[in-house]
Parts: C-alpha cells; sequence; structure tokens
C-alpha cells in the first residue's frame, strides 16, 4: 500500500519536472516576458536591467534549475506581472473557479438523475427518446458554443423580446460574502445569479453523463429479482424508485463526480473565459497571453497534485470497498 | 423532478429580488467605475502600466501634472525653471499635507527619487525617468534642484511621471523602504491625492475614500469604486445593468448601440495614440517581398506615397472604427507639442496609387506581408485586414501576418516584416517621444529609433530631432520638431494612418471631459448641471 | 427481427450486416446525412462557395457586417448568412471553415489511430516490462484533461494548423493506444496466434497482418466519438485564441471573431458558424452512437 501511494507520488513529481521544463521551454521560444511588461519607451539597458532582475538572463538550463531548486523547497516563484508569489494569486483566484464547479455538479445531478431514471423505467416512451437524444447533443455540442448560445439567448433575445423578461447577467461574479476567509457568491442572490449561465453550460456534459449512467444502472437494477420481488409486494413504483433502483446509482454516480470533477475544473478555463469568470482558469489564461511564466508553472503543479490526489483517493476508496482490487496490480 | 421544480422556483425568488435591488437608487456620492485592466500593483514606483499609473493618480501627485492635453500644470511644486542647461529648480507647493497629517517637504521628493532603482523585480521600471538625473539638492524645504547629466529639456515630464511618496510613512527595514506587497496591501499607502486608500481586493474592486484635506479641487465623490472588467462585452453589460456607473473603452461593435440608449452619455477625446504602418527601408533584399528579384520597393519613395494613398482612411474611421478614429498625416495629433495646425492627411487616391507604382517600376504591383498584433490596439487585426485588401486592390497582394502580442513584438523586433502596422502613444504628449522612437535612425547606444524596426533613416531629420532633445526653449524646440515631423511625413518614412479617440460611457447625468492619455480620474466626473 | 428469418434469409457479409443493421435507426442515419452533407460542403468548398473569403482583395468594407439576405454594394452577390466585421461573405466563411476543421479532425485522428494502435499491439505483443512502461505513459496521459494539455501545448507551439494538429495528435494517441491493447490481448490467446507463433512468423507480421484486422472493428467506432471530440477540441482551442491563425478561420474561430458582435445584435457572424459546427459533430455522434451498438459483438445475433 505504502509502496503504491509512494510510487504514485513519484510519477506524479516525474509529471511536473516534464510538464515545467515543456513550460519554461515553450515561453522561452515564444517570446521575451520583458518586452511584453516594458514601457515602449526603455532603452535597451533598462531591458537588459529588468532581464536581470528577473532572472531572464541567464540560460534557460540555469534559469530552470533555479525554478527547481526553489520550488523544492516550496517556493514556486513571483508572478513577473505582480511580483507576488505565483501560488498565493492562484489561490486567491482558486474559490471561484470551485463554487463554479461545485455548482454546475448541483445542477447536473438535479436534471439528470430524473431524467436518466426516467428514461431508465420507460425506455419506449417519446420521453426517454428525446432525452436520450439531448445527452448526445450535451455531449457533442462545444462547452464555448453552449454558453455563447446561452448569453444570447438569456442576456439578449429573450429580455429584447418579451419586456419584463429578467436579463440574467452574462458575465463576472456577483456579490460576494465571506465564508470562514473565503470570499463566495454562492449565498447572494446576486451571486447566484451571476452563477446561473456559466454553471448550466459547465452542468451540460455532466447532466448529459449522469443521463446515460442513471439509465443503464436502472435498466440493469430493474430486471433483477429484488426489484421484481417488491413489486409484487405491491411496493408503489415510487418507493421501488426511490430506494432499490436510486441507491444502486448512487455508487457509480458519485464515482463518475469524483473523476469528473477535474475535469469540469479543466473545462471552466472554457467557461470562466466566455462568462468573464474571476476564477483560476481566467488566470491562466491572461497569464498564457502576458508570458507570465511563473503563473503558468505554477497553475500546472497545482493540477498536477489535484489530479494525482484525486485518483489516488478514488484508487484508494475501490481498494478499501472492493477487497478484490489489488492496488500493486492495478500499478503495473 | 420534485427537486428541479423547487429549484426553479428558488431561482425565480433570486430573479425577483435581484431586480428590485438593481431599481434601488445608487448610494449618493459613490462612483462606480468598471475599468478595463487591473493594475500589476498599487506600488506607484512598480511598473510603469497604464493602470497603474491611472490609479496611482488616484492617491498620489507628482510634482507636476499633465493635463487633459497633456501640457503641464503645477501640482505639488508650484512653479519650475532651468537655472542653467544642467539644473532645474522647482518651487514646492506649501502647506500640502499627506493622508496621515504629515506635511510634505522636498525631503519626500527626494526619498522617492531615491527608492525608485531599489524597487525589486520590477517588470516595467520607471528608471526611465530619472535617467537624466544625476544628483538632488534641497535648497530649503520648499526648494529642490535637480542636476542633470547633460541638457534634459523634457525634464518637467518625466518629473510628471513620478508620484510622491511620503518618506515618514514608507519607512521600512527593506532597502526600498516599504515594500511592493506592502504598498498592495495599503501599507505605507500615504500619497497627497485627491482619494485615500481603503482596500483592494485583487481581480474585484479597489476602493478610496475622498480625501477632505486635499489641496486642490475636492472631488465631487465620497467614495469611488474601481472594477476591473477586462472582457469587453461584461464591462458593457455592467454599465448596462447598473453595476457600474461609467466605463472605459466601450468596444467598437458596441457603440451604435450605446449611443441610442436614452441612459448612456459617451464622452470621447482624441488620444496621444498613433496607429502608422512601417515599412522595411534597411536596404536589399526586401522582407517577405520575394516577387521583385531582390529589389525592394519600399525603398522607393514612390512606392511608400502610393502605399499611403492606396488607405481610405475614412472608410476605415467610419466601417471598422465606428467613428472613434481621426484620420492621422502625423505622429500626434494637434496642438501637441512640436505639431502642426494644417498638417496634411494623405489623401485617398487609388487611381494615382496604381500611377505612383507603374512610374516607380512596379505596374503589376508585388507581394508582401503586412505583420500586425492581435488584440493590442482597437480593432488592430481587422485594420490590418482592411489595408491588406486596399493595398490588394492597387496591386500589392498582401497578406496579413497576425499574432499575439508577444509573438508580434519578438517578429518585429528581429526584422521578419516587410510592413507592420502597429501603434505608439507618445506620454509625453510631444512630438520628441515619437520621433525618436520611430523614426529616428536606430542607434541603441544613444537610445534612438529603438522602435524603428522598419529602419526608415533620413539624415536632415536626424539632425533637427537631435538638436531638439537638448534645446531647453519650449517654442524653439516645438518648432525643430515641427521641421523633423514634416521632412518625415513628406518622405513618407512611415504611414500614419489614424488617432484612436478614446470614450467613455456614462450613466446619463455624468460628465467626463475625457483624456488624451485615455486615463479615466474620478476627480474630473462630475455630475451634470 | 427473428419474424423476418422466417423468409429464407439471403446470406449477408458482415459488412453487409452492419449496413443493413445501421440503416434500422433512424436517427443514425440523419446523422449520417449531416456528416454527408458536412463532407460535401468541406471537399467542394472552393467551387460552391459565392466567394473566396480569403481573398481578401474581394472584400469590401462597405459590406460589412450585412445582415442575413442583404445584396451586396455592387449587386453581384446576395449574401444568404450575412457578411462579418470585414465584408466576408458568412457562407463562403463556414464552407471554408469546415474544410478547415474537418480536415484537421480527419488528420489527427488518423495519425492518432495509427500511433495509437502500433503502441498497443507492442505493449501487448511484447508484454512485460515494454508493456508496463507503455501503459504507463498512456495512464499519465489519460489522467489529464485533454484540452488543458493541448492549451498548454499550444501556448507554447504557437498558432498553425500543423501545431493544432501536433497537440491534438498527442492528447489522442493514448486513448487508441489503450484500446487497441486490450483488444489485442484477447486476440493474443486465441488460437490462430499461436499458430502462426508456432509457424515461427516474424512477430511483426503476426501483430499487423493477423492481430490488428481483428481488433479494427472497436477501434473504428472510438475513432468516430473522437473525431467528434477532435472537431469540438480544435474549435474550442481556435476559440481560446490558440488555435488556427485568423487568416485560415476553422469553424471555431469564426464563431470566436462573431463573439463580440452578439451583444450588439449582429447574431450571425456567430451563430451560423455554430449551426454548422454542430451540424458536424450531432451528425458524427449520432452515427457513430449507433455504429457502437452495430459493431458490439454482444448485440451480434
Amino acid at each position: 500500500m505504502l509502496v503504491y501511494i509512494i510510487r504514485r507520488l513519484m510519477q506524479a513529481a516525474l509529471v511536473m519536472v516534464v510538464m515545467s521544463a515543456l513550460v519554461f521551454a515553450g515561453i522561452f521560444m515564444i517570446g521575451d516576458p520583458v518586452a511584453m511588461m516594458i514601457s515602449p519607451d526603455a532603452s535597451d539597458i533598462e531591458r537588459d536591467a529588468v532581464r536581470a532582475s528577473l532572472g531572464l538572463d541567464k540560460p534557460l538550463w540555469l534559469q530552470y534549475l533555479a525554478f527547481v531548486n526553489a520550488a523544492v523547497h516550496g517556493d514556486f516563484g513571483k508572478s513577473f506581472l505582480a511580483g507576488q508569489p505565483a501560488m498565493q494569486l492562484i489561490f486567491e483566484r482558486m474559490p471561484a473557479t470551485l463554487e463554479l464547479v461545485f455548482f454546475s455538479t448541483v445542477i447536473a445531478l438535479a436534471l439528470g438523475l430524473p431524467m436518466g431514471v426516467y428514461a431508465g423505467l420507460r425506455p419506449k416512451s417519446v420521453g426517454a427518446k428525446t432525452i436520450m437524444t439531448g445527452s448526445i447533443l450535451g455531449f457533442s455540442l462545444p462547452n464555448f458554443w453552449v454558453g455563447l448560445m446561452l448569453i444570447m439567448v438569456f442576456a439578449v433575445l429573450l429580455p429584447d423580446l418579451i419586456p419584463g423578461f429578467p436579463r440574467l447577467p452574462a458575465s463576472g461574479r456577483g456579490a460576494t460574502v465571506n465564508v470562514l476567509g473565503v470570499r463566495l457568491s454562492l449565498f447572494t442572490a446576486d451571486g447566484l445569479l451571476h452563477l446561473l449561465l456559466p454553471a448550466l453550460t459547465l452542468a451540460l456534459y455532466k447532466g448529459a453523463l449522469i443521463v446515460r449512467l442513471a439509465r443503464a444502472t436502472a435498466r440493469e437494477v430493474l430486471p433483477m429479482d429484488y426489484v421484481k420481488f417488491a413489486r409484487a409486494k405491491g411496493l408503489s413504483e415510487n418507493r421501488i424508485v426511490g430506494v432499490h433502483v436510486l441507491k444502486n446509482i448512487m455508487i457509480p454516480i458519485a464515482t463518475v463526480n469524483g473523476l469528473e470533477f477535474g475535469q469540469s475544473v479543466a473545462f471552466a478555463v472554457i467557461t470562466e473565459t466566455v462568462f468573464a469568470w474571476p476564477g483560476m482558469g481566467k488566470l491562466l489564461l491572461d497569464s498564457i497571453l502576458l508570458l507570465d511564466r511563473p503563473v503558468v508553472v505554477a497553475y500546472l503543479m497545482i493540477i498536477v497534485v489535484f489530479f494525482v490526489v484525486l485518483n489516488l483517493l478514488v484508487d484508494l476508496l475501490y481498494s478499501v470497498l472492493d477487497p478484490r482490487v489489488r492496488l500493486e496490480s492495478r500499478a503495473t | 423532478m420534485v427537486g428541479f421544480g423547487r429549484k426553479a422556483a428558488a431561482f425565480a425568488a433570486a430573479l425577483a429580488f435581484s431586480t428590485t435591488a438593481l431599481v434601488l437608487p445608487v448610494a449618493a456620492q459613490e462612483l462606480k467605475i468598471g475599468i478595463k485592466t487591473e493594475p500589476s500593483a498599487l506600488d506607484p514606483q512598480f511598473h510603469t502600466l497604464n493602470p497603474n499609473i491611472q490609479v496611482g493618480a488616484y492617491f498620489f501627485d507628482a510634482l507636476i501634472a499633465q493635463d487633459a492635453e497633456l501640457k503641464t500644470q503645477p501640482a505639488l511644486a508650484l512653479s519650475w525653471k532651468a537655472v542653467d542647461d544642467t539644473t532645474w529648480e522647482f518651487k514646492l507647493r506649501p502647506n500640502v499635507k499627506f493622508h496621515d497629517g504629515s506635511d510634505f517637504t522636498a525631503e519626500d521628493v527626494v526619498f522617492t527619487y531615491e527608492r525608485i532603482p531599489k524597487v525589486p523585480n520590477s517588470p516595467g521600471p520607471y528608471t526611465i525617468y530619472t535617467r537624466s538625473m544625476k544628483s538632488f539638492e534641497i535648497v530649503d524645504p520648499l526648494t529642490l534642484r535637480i542636476h542633470t547629466n547633460g541638457p534634459a529639456p523634457l525634464l518637467p515630464l518625466d518629473v510628471a511621471a513620478l508620484p510622491i511618496l511620503s518618506k515618514k510613512a514608507m519607512a521600512g527595514p527593506a532597502p526600498e523602504g516599504k515594500t511592493t506587497a506592502e504598498l498592495n496591501s495599503g501599507n505605507g499607502l500615504v500619497g497627497t491625492g485627491p482619494f485615500k486608500f481603503v482596500e483592494w481586493q485583487r481581480g474585484s474592486k479597489i476602493v478610496g475614500e475622498r480625501n477632505d484635506a486635499y489641496w486642490g479641487p475636492k472631488p465631487y465623490w465620497k467614495t469611488v469604486i474601481l472594477r476591473p472588467l477586462s472582457n469587453n462585452t461584461t464591462r458593457v453589460a455592467a454599465l448596462l445593468s447598473g453595476d457600474v456607473d461609467m466605463i472605459e473603452d466601450p468596444p467598437t461593435t458596441d457603440l451604435a448601440k450605446l449611443k441610442n440608449d436614452p441612459k448612456i452619455t459617451l464622452a470621447k477625446a482624441i488620444s496621444n495614440r498613433v496607429i502608422y504602418i512601417a515599412l522595411d527601408q534597411h536596404g536589399e533584399p526586401p522582407i517577405g517581398i520575394p516577387d521583385t528579384n531582390g529589389k525592394n520597393p519600399l525603398m522607393d519613395k514612390r512606392v511608400r506615397e502610393a502605399l499611403s494613398i492606396a488607405i481610405d482612411r475614412k472608410g476605415i474611421d467610419d466601417k471598422i472604427m465606428e467613428g472613434i478614429a481621426v484620420p492621422a498625416g502625423d505622429l500626434l495629433p494637434y496642438p501637441m507639442g512640436g505639431t502642426r495646425k494644417d498638417t496634411p492627411v494623405d489623401p485617398y487616391d487609388p487611381a494615382k496609387a496604381k500611377k505612383l507604382l507603374e512610374e516607380a517600376g512596379y505596374p503589376k504591383g508585388f507581394s508582401i506581408t503586412l505583420g500586425a498584433p492581435n488584440g493590442r490596439y482597437i480593432n488592430d487585426l481587422k485594420l490590418a485586414q482592411a489595408v491588406a485588401s486596399m493595398w490588394t486592390r492597387i496591386g500589392v497582394k498582401t497578406d496579413v501576418d497576425a499574432n499575439a502580442p508577444p509573438v508580434f513584438f519578438k517578429n518585429r523586433d528581429s526584422f521578419k516584416y516587410g510592413a507592420y502596422l502597429a501603434g505608439w502613444g507618445a506620454s509625453t504628449g510631444e512630438l520628441g517621444n515619437a520621433l525618436k522612437s520611430l523614426a529616428a535612425t536606430p542607434d541603441r547606444v544613444k537610445g534612438m529609433g529603438t522602435t524603428n524596426s522598419g529602419r526608415h533613416s533620413n539624415k536632415e531629420m536626424d539632425a533637427k530631432l537631435e538638436e531638439a532633445l537638448v534645446t531647453i526653449d519650449d517654442a524653439k524646440r516645438e518648432a525643430l520638431l515641427a521641421d523633423a515631423s514634416k521632412i518625415l511625413m513628406a518622405e513618407h518614412g512611415l504611414i500614419a494612418i489614424h488617432f484612436e479617440v478614446s470614450v467613455w460611457a456614462l450613466r446619463k447625468g455624468l460628465t467626463y471631459p475625457g483624456r488624451a492619455d485615455q486615463s479615466t480620474f474620478a476627480v474630473d466626473v462630475k455630475p451634470a448641471k | 427481427m427473428s419474424e423476418t428469418s422466417l423468409v429464407a434469409p439471403k446470406p449477408q457479409t458482415p459488412f453487409q450486416r452492419v449496413v443493413s443493421d445501421f440503416c434500422e435507426d433512424k436517427l443514425a442515419v440523419f446523422g449520417l446525412v449531416l456528416v454527408a452533407l458536412a463532407l460535401f460542403v468541406a471537399i467542394f468548398a472552393p467551387w460552391i462557395s459565392p466567394q473566396n473569403p480569403f481573398d481578401i482583395g474581394s472584400l469590401d468594407l462597405l459590406d460589412a457586417k450585412a445582415p442575413p439576405g442583404s445584396v451586396s454594394g455592387d449587386g453581384k452577390l446576395t449574401y444568404w448568412l450575412g457578411t462579418d466585421g470585414q465584408a466576408r461573405d458568412m457562407m463562403s466563411a463556414i464552407f471554408y471553415g469546415m474544410r478547415t476543421s474537418l480536415f484537421v479532425g480527419f488528420v489527427s485522428v488518423v495519425a492518432a489511430l495509427g500511433i495509437g494502435v502500433v503502441v498497443g499491439l507492442v505493449a501487448a505483443y511484447a508484454g512485460g516490462r515494454t508493456d508496463a512502461l507503455l501503459m504507463r505513459i498512456v495512464d499519465i496521459m489519460l489522467s489529464f484533461p485533454a484540452i488543458l494539455v493541448a492549451l498548454i501545448l499550444l501556448s507554447v507551439l504557437g498558432k498553425g494548423i500543423d501545431k493544432v494538429l501536433i497537440a491534438l495528435i498527442l492528447v489522442q494517441w493514448a486513448y487508441f493506444a489503450r484500446a487497441a491493447r486490450s483488444a489485442a490481448l484477447v486476440e493474443r490467446n486465441k488460437e490462430y496466434v499461436e499458430a502462426a507463433a508456432c509457424l515461427a512468423l516474424p512477430p511483426s507480421r503476426i501483430v499487423f497482418r493477423h492481430m490488428l484486422p481483428n481488433c479494427l472493428p472497436s477501434l473504428i467506432v472510438i475513432a468516430t466519438i473522437t473525431l467528434a471530440r477532435a472537431i469540438a477540441l480544435e474549435a474550442t482551442l481556435s476559440f481560446l485564441g490558440v488555435g488556427v491563425p485568423v487568416t485560415e478561420p476553422s469553424l471555431g474561430m469564426l464563431i470566436s471573431n462573431g463573439f463580440e458582435f452578439l451583444m450588439s445584435g449582429s447574431y450571425w457572424i456567430s451563430f451560423f458558424p455554430g449551426i454548422a459546427l454542430a451540424i458536424a459533430i450531432v451528425g458524427i455522434n449520432l452515427a457513430g452512437d449507433h455504429l457502437r451498438d452495430v459493431l458490439n459483438p454482444r448485440n451480434l445475433r
């Protein structure tokens, strides 16, 4: 077990080294961060001075070694642009992203679960067929385009056409309140309103996934003997669905949601761009455009840790739930 | 589905709540501004970035201010004069208090200027404004002399870019006193400016409060809140929904709609930024012109003129810029320093352009690549594409090579373009700055032609410019600059397209005079009479 | 379906079976029609477009932002889907954009399929350490969201169709490698492979001539789904500004260009390219979804 965890962590370290080296080389190739930030009036001498103060005058491999050395000691560098620790900048933005992902998960579950179960209960009905075709749309339509269309419909078209139709906020984050030192917009009406469209966009893909999962599980469970027995006992349909079907669905849904959480954080980059949501994905894109290398690298490090931990947790959970799964064998 | 129904009800409630919240009157004397770019720091000596400079002016004053047309005006200095060729003397304003109540003296000024080179990790150091300063001499608490390395006629403009910090409030263990991080959190952020610092939530808002002891005209607003809304669509939406009272730089695509909105007024000011095209004139073989057998057509003045008059500046300004640009025939608009009132703008004349090409020996035209940044200037890519289509029509087949700004800069600085479209905003508000950077024969050591990647060179113009740069007398210097610019424009050394017009959109009932440097200053925002 | 077999069944080749099964689902056929439409437009774009959107000399700024159905200033052309901010005919731009989008999708999937199959088969056949090492790499590739990897890669590589292809191939090959390996592992233990090994045929021949054809059906299904994803991914990357260059707009780029006009009412600049993109992707997915059922060995009758 311990060997397994250590092995996974070493793997994560390897990925970090590869990724950070790639970003170092990449940004070095794209252009000169100093040219992006310095006043165009600056002379060559002043440019060189800035390069030296940011450590950009050294050969690339030396810059990279300096980074690795500092990173080992927990220092991931300061943002070129803001002069503040890159990690700090990212952590400041993280709550916005996490609350977006969380809210979209809630929406996906609230919509996807009932639809999926319904489709599983009445597979031949028109409703079920519509739902399943709809889920294909949910899979297919690119996230960013869905976001644009939602903006067009709910923030432009409907309010323009129907007098009195509320114009849904299409961008930015609403009012926030301080919860245990973290700024959250989940608890204000304005905040929820601002969350609605971006969260809906993000929820579409996940909702489609949940629909299919719920339908498949429902169809697997319904023919089982104990369900038939329960029916024979005269239990109401509601109770059968509520107790037997939902109970069985919850396990795969929870797993998928756990794994998909990481995907959602990644996809939030797009949603945040469309809706100008001030999360860490937006920060990543802005930093990429400005060649703010320390922030890009720090973001990647966080994501790598995030994913490794998530995968590790799922694996560990499985080994606890199902003793037949031996971690060592999965690792090879 | 029960869960969904309940959810929908909750949202409907939230909707109803927020729509009522929107119609509530805005808190009196509070001004909320949607700004385009968030400053990278509140330390006014960290980064020479427009948003930083702009926010700095809320909390700090410099010795000299620049008015809406970038002319110098007394601020913390009442008057200044050149004592001799290398000494400037400043008489400071008496009875000025910092936000913490302490007195403003020459000591603070010297501390401020001496801190600049000590600020670590600055991505855009303010040393560009102190490079001509050799030493400081405090004659008395309200008289300061600055000795310069050589004649420095533009020193007052340098000084105008340097907000004054409080020596007392800035005391700290670091070599620079209070660090940038400390200033960002408000620690030591004590100036003499019209607003006192309240808080900065990065990514969300900067809050200031009126300085009731301000030496100048007091701001109307008790509280001012700057909200960074970088996305164009977002910024407009925030204004329309009443989230903010005014926004900077509404996108051109929305101008028509805003103009017709009865709840909105627009403020405009011609800016100091010129959009121009530089043409590669370094010699032969040409760059990115494959079909002239190694000849560089851009060396021929007639070809350059043809390319200039092939551009329908009026059409561009109407269709692409939606009227927020003014056709340019110079590098700065009149009446900024060194400009001429009667500067001609090259007229649109494609027939003559074709004839000029023929005379120059290119009856069939040639092919060229026009480099451009994508997302640096207003509509930069669209402009490049429009120019390309106009050039193609006179026979100069043009490809646009548009790239993200960092890639564009890299290509430009390594001379990859035969022609490139770019912009320049002369922060000094006088032509010397633009001519020196964009048109002077490149000389890295002297700092001439640092952004002249077209490598145009004209000795006659260089001579006029160099003389102007060491002439202390304002009128004489401006005449020399006007001559230099006349030579450049007659040679079509580069093609000026237009000056951007800065636009602000405000809630009806507010006025803003606008500024040539595109800054948004809450002090100048007032309720309409 | 057993009723139909009462009539003497004509012997079907496997291909015919697939075709007839596929045609039973109307939705899938509809999907196929959409795909065919997209393909037609993409292939014949240069001949059916009213205007060459790359020929900027032919654009007249005065026609910019014309709504759908407007007639061009010189009266020669009707802009059925309107024009964009550069006076480019949207219909032509969409035809050409479809060409770019589908090209990028097909090429990247075929290349990723090739690489993935080689890696997967080698891993399955060689086993042991080679297998462990290769699958480790695949695991790592699969544990990161494709969009993020592609985004970072492209911001490093810069813009260009070639670079988008590299990024897409890099984030896709691992799916195929894993699928090919598991399919091949099943095949490996079958008798014909053992027989071939007994004949002392060279390993490469066994792998590619004998094992590969048997793994193909499942790979084809994955390829269809991946194709839809690749097209969507390219559009997304272009939307984020790291995809194809603006001068060779894909559908994603067109949508992105129209974004800023959305709020001011010129909806068509962003809307129609989006519809075109949706047609292509939904078509592929509808067809692919059913193809999976048809090709699934468990569904064989």
